[in-house]
């Protein structure tokens, strides 16, 4: 009886295992066949306009390279602060606030940033869809550095100290030398994360027909035209959606997948 | 006749190209308690697992060799031919163990002696309770105890846990138990309640147990076993292997020349 | 130079308290004119976007819960009012319509904003999500943590993690297109509803409940399952008696991380909720959520509807931050 018990419950298990990788295995298969099927190297050439996905894709880019650029710094700056300068209260805080922000819904952002940035400048932006997403990435990095920081030992910064090298000195070329794989994974994750975002893009920087570079006006965006191509009712747009869609995801997965082998190998 | 005779027996962790235990013969005799000693690494815990077949919870280990198991009813078989799932249930209800570290269950005092109980099948009440009271009396840990048995069992300092967790493994009345170190991280007190605890209870059960502190090797033990590399090296009385061991490594050993 | 590199990484530090004090400020003001229209009935009335006329001749046909939203409106305040007679179905093509004073035959009219039915969409969705994802991410959790050999479980467990990472406007096309089908064909129905989209955000937020489930359940002490099992326990009996309750802070936290995620879900949703501002009389009817009601009602609304939008996005923002703090602070640092 226990035993059949027990059987029962771990089949169960196992059986779980299996339908979450079927629904892995069946959206993948479902990107590969509907995506490949209307894939073509042309996609890569033209514009949405001209019925290719050239702009949307560097528009995205763009979009989470900025974010990057805006985000990265700050964020380790953050992650620095808490666990290197920060002491008791304050530094906790602001660890706990940039937990919650992590989890905090992403179309909340974008309205955040559509109030702050959009209506005061008059339109939806490139800049505007940069900065919800280095919102969005701002708390991934402040994390994965403050718990990369902390795997550092003391003794490798009392070291530096000792050696007489001062308190940012020591940060710069010791502690964040020692923590940098980790880092560098956190991240490739965060950026494999907001490339794929949607909804804090819809009402920031929208989306656009165009191949553009100008930041002050509506920004081409691959996941917002997904959305909208998707919602349409030619057969064609759809195919267009499908390819754009497995496109985002092969990027997604192949940087993710980076993230990971990074540490892997280097550990 | 040894409860456990453990016959040429070797052993091999999973991805290590050597065995960790090479050739080792050794009798558990019948209500006595036998000592395992040796330097760190040498394999005692790997030895003491084997026969209860612990290892098996993680996949890919090589046994060699027989464990030879008399239970109560002078039936003799070779531990390490089991294969079933209700096996080693059996196995491991007829032969128990106690860690270095106090392992309380997260649960109550009492669900925790009962514990053993309850997964056996044992499902009355008054039943359970003396059983339960019988085994916390057995481990000296009644009187502390009793006030208190539906409180959380984290509540108990370590000496006690390490007694709870003693009632634990009796309470389903074993034929043998298997100690390791269960001492170790103990303070002096609290290491000789438990000494008095496991010469007590040689009169149910055989007893083997892996020891660092030669003098409770000394104090608690009928015989000794002196492990070195893997290697059992010396098998005797506790005595002898004390006072005028055969060899010369377990000589080195027991007058602290290394280890 | 010391100085500098300090004051500048506690600035940064800084911002993440500047930035969610800024996005509360923010939305309570962008919410403040429909705050002070609607109060908090605002919550409860499941009307959006509704024209009522403030017909000054007619007396007749006073409705209540639009009277109490009303107390504080200006023009209405001596007057009765009728709500114009459409039925729901007219409303709902009205969406996109804007609403400010129309004047219809010889009417006033005024345009009001409920929140109930996003709101209800949300909590539900998300309920059905957790219904459905709970048992299944304890099981694979479980699976990954005790069952399956380390290098199985690791294959696998990075598989759940790859599909925790497929970015949501996926689950939401790939939802709408093959998985809804299959659903309302089971159970009837829309293929858009709300048990189709809360199925979907269900097998979004999946992997990433099996995946901190199964971090919380491997810290569970090696020694505490050998000695459950050196008592010859199944393993089903450890994980039932060791593990779930060695881990239960944690894996409780872990379920409300996870209900957190999915009540801010938009894409995910969005392919699938239907976006009609209705309240479902069953799962399978088609409704609206709070994420999804902003994604497509932002762009063209204006006035007192956006106000309405921001409102509710307050709303969500204040019940995820809740929700977010009582996982991590209450439930996970327990667990540590
Ligand atoms: N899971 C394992 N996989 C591979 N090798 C192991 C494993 N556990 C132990 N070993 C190796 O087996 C040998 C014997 O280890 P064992 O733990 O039995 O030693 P011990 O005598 O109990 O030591 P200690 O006194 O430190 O507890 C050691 O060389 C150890 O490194
Ligand atoms: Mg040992």
């Amino acid at each position: 009886m226990r035993l059949l018990i027990n059987k029962i419950f771990l089949s169960l298990s196992v059986l779980s295992a299996l339908i979450g990788l079927a629904f892995l295995a069946w959206i993948l298969i479902t990107l590969f066949i509907k995506g490949l099927g209307s894939f073509h190297f042309g996609l890569f050439l033209n514009d949405l306009i001209d019925g290719g996905l050239r702009n949307l894709i560097i528009g995205q880019f763009i979009l989470a390279g900025l974010a990057s650029i805006i985000g990265i710094p700050l964020g380790m700056a953050a992650g620095i602060y808490i666990q290197e300068y920060g002491q008791g209260r304050y530094a906790n805080i602001i660890r706990d606030l940039s937990d919650i922000m992590m989890s905090a819904p992403s179309i909340v952002i974008g309205a955040f940033v559509y109030a702050v940035v959009v209506v005061p400048t008059g339109g939806t932006s490139g800049f505007a869809g940069a900065i919800a997403l280095a919102i969005m990435m701002i708390p991934v990095v402040i994390n994965t550095t403050d718990n990369m920081l902390s795997l550092v030992p003391r003794e490798l910064r009392e070291a530096g100290i000792a050696l007489g090298a001062s308190k940012y000195k020591v940060i710069i070329d010791i502690v964040i030398k020692a923590a940098k794989v980790g880092i560098m994974t956190g991240i490739l994750l965060a950026f494999a994360r907001i490339i794929g975002e949607t909804a804090p893009l819809l009402f920031t920087s929208e989306t656009s027909n165009y191949f553009s570079l100008n930041l002050t006006e509506s920004f081409p965006s691959l996941t917002v035209s997904i959305y909208d191509l998707a919602n349409e009712p030619e057969e064609a747009s759809r195919d267009l959606a499908w390819a754009a869609s497995f496109i985002l995801t092969v990027l997604v997965l192949i940087i993710n997948l980076s993230g990971r082998f990074i540490t892997r190998n280097k550990k | 006749m040894p409860v456990l005779n453990i016959k040429k027996f070797s052993f091999t962790y999973p991805g290590v190209d050597h065995p960790s235990l090479k050739n080792i013969n050794l009798p558990i005799k019948k209500n006595k308690i036998t000592a395992l000693i040796g330097p760190s690494g040498c394999g005692k815990s790997t030895l003491l697992r084997s026969m209860n077949r612990i290892h098996d919870l993680y996949p890919g280990n090589k046994y060699e060799g027989k464990i030879e198991f008399t239970d109560e009813n002078k039936q003799i078989s070779d531990i390490l031919d089991i294969k079933k799932e209700n096996e080693f249930i059996e196995l491991r209800q007829k032969i128990g163990m106690i860690f270095q570290k106090p392992t309380p269950f997260p649960m109550s005092i009492f669900d925790n002696v009962a514990y053993g109980l309850k997964i056996a099948g044992v499902k009355n009440k008054t039943e359970l309770a003396d059983r339960v009271e019988v085994a916390l009396k057995g481990s000296a840990l009644w009187k502390e105890v009793h006030d208190r048995l539906n409180k959380s069992a984290m509540g108990l300092s370590g000496g006690q846990q390490q007694r709870l967790c003693i009632a634990r493994a009796v309470a389903v009345k074993p034929e043998v138990l298997l100690f390791d170190e269960p001492t170790s991280a103990l303070d002096p007190i609290s290491t000789g309640a438990i000494e008095e605890l496991i010469v007590e209870l040689k009169k149910d059960v055989s007893i083997a147990i892996v020891t660092h502190n030669m003098q409770q090797a000394s104090r608690i033990s009928d015989y000794t076993a002196f492990m070195y590399l893997g290697d059992l090296v010396e098998y005797d009385k506790t005595e002898n292997i004390f006072l005028n061991p055969k060899e010369k490594k377990t000589e080195d050993y027991i007058t602290g020349r290394f280890g | 130079m010391e100085k500098i590199f300090q004051k500048l990484s506690l600035s940064s530090a800084s911002l993440v308290f500047v930035l969610l004090i800024g996005i509360f400020i923010t939305l309570y003001t962008a919410a403040k004119p429909a705050i002070d229209e609607f109060g908090f009935d605002f919550v409860t009335n499941p009307d959006w976007n509704k024209e009522v006329s403030l017909n000054p001749t007619s007396l007749t046909d006073t409705v209540v819960d639009m009277e109490e939203d009303s107390l504080d409106g200006e023009i209405i305040d001596e007057d009765d009012m009728e709500i114009a007679d459409e039925d729901d179905d007219a409303i709902l093509d009205e969406d996109e319509d804007d609403m400010m004073l129309d004047d219809e035959d010889d009417a006033v009219t005024k345009t009001i904003y409920g929140g109930l039915v996003p709101i209800i969409g949300t909590l539900l969705t998300t309920l059905i999500a957790l219904a459905f994802a709970l048992p299944i991410a304890m099981g694979i959790a479980v699976f990954l943590a005790e069952i399956a050999p380390k290098n199985i479980a690791n294959v696998v467990g990075i598989a759940i993690e790859l599909l925790a990472a497929i970015p949501s406007i996926i689950f939401g096309m790939w939802g709408l297109y093959y998985f809804a089908p299959i659903i309302s064909d089971l159970f009837g129905g829309y293929q858009v509803s709300l048990l189709t989209a809360g199925l979907v955000l269900g097998v979004m937020v999946l992997p990433f409940m099996a995946a901190i489930t199964r971090d919380s359940m491997n810290t569970t002490p090696n020694v505490l399952k050998e000695s459950a099992y050196a008592l010859g326990a199944t393993k089903f009996e450890v994980i039932k008696d060791i593990i779930f309750p060695f881990s239960k802070v944690g894996i409780i936290g872990s379920i409300i991380l996870a209900l957190g995620r999915a009540l801010g879900e938009t894409m995910a949703v969005a392919f699938l909720i239907g976006s009609i501002f209705v309240l479902p009389q069953k799962i399978t009817d088609p409704t609206i959520s709070i994420p999804v009601a902003m994604a497509n009602n932002f762009g063209e609304a204006s006035g007192l509807g956006e106000s309405a939008l921001f409102y509710l996005a307050l709303i969500l923002f204040i019940i995820s931050f809740a929700i977010i703090s009582i996982a991590k602070f209450y439930f996970l640092k327990k667990a540590n």
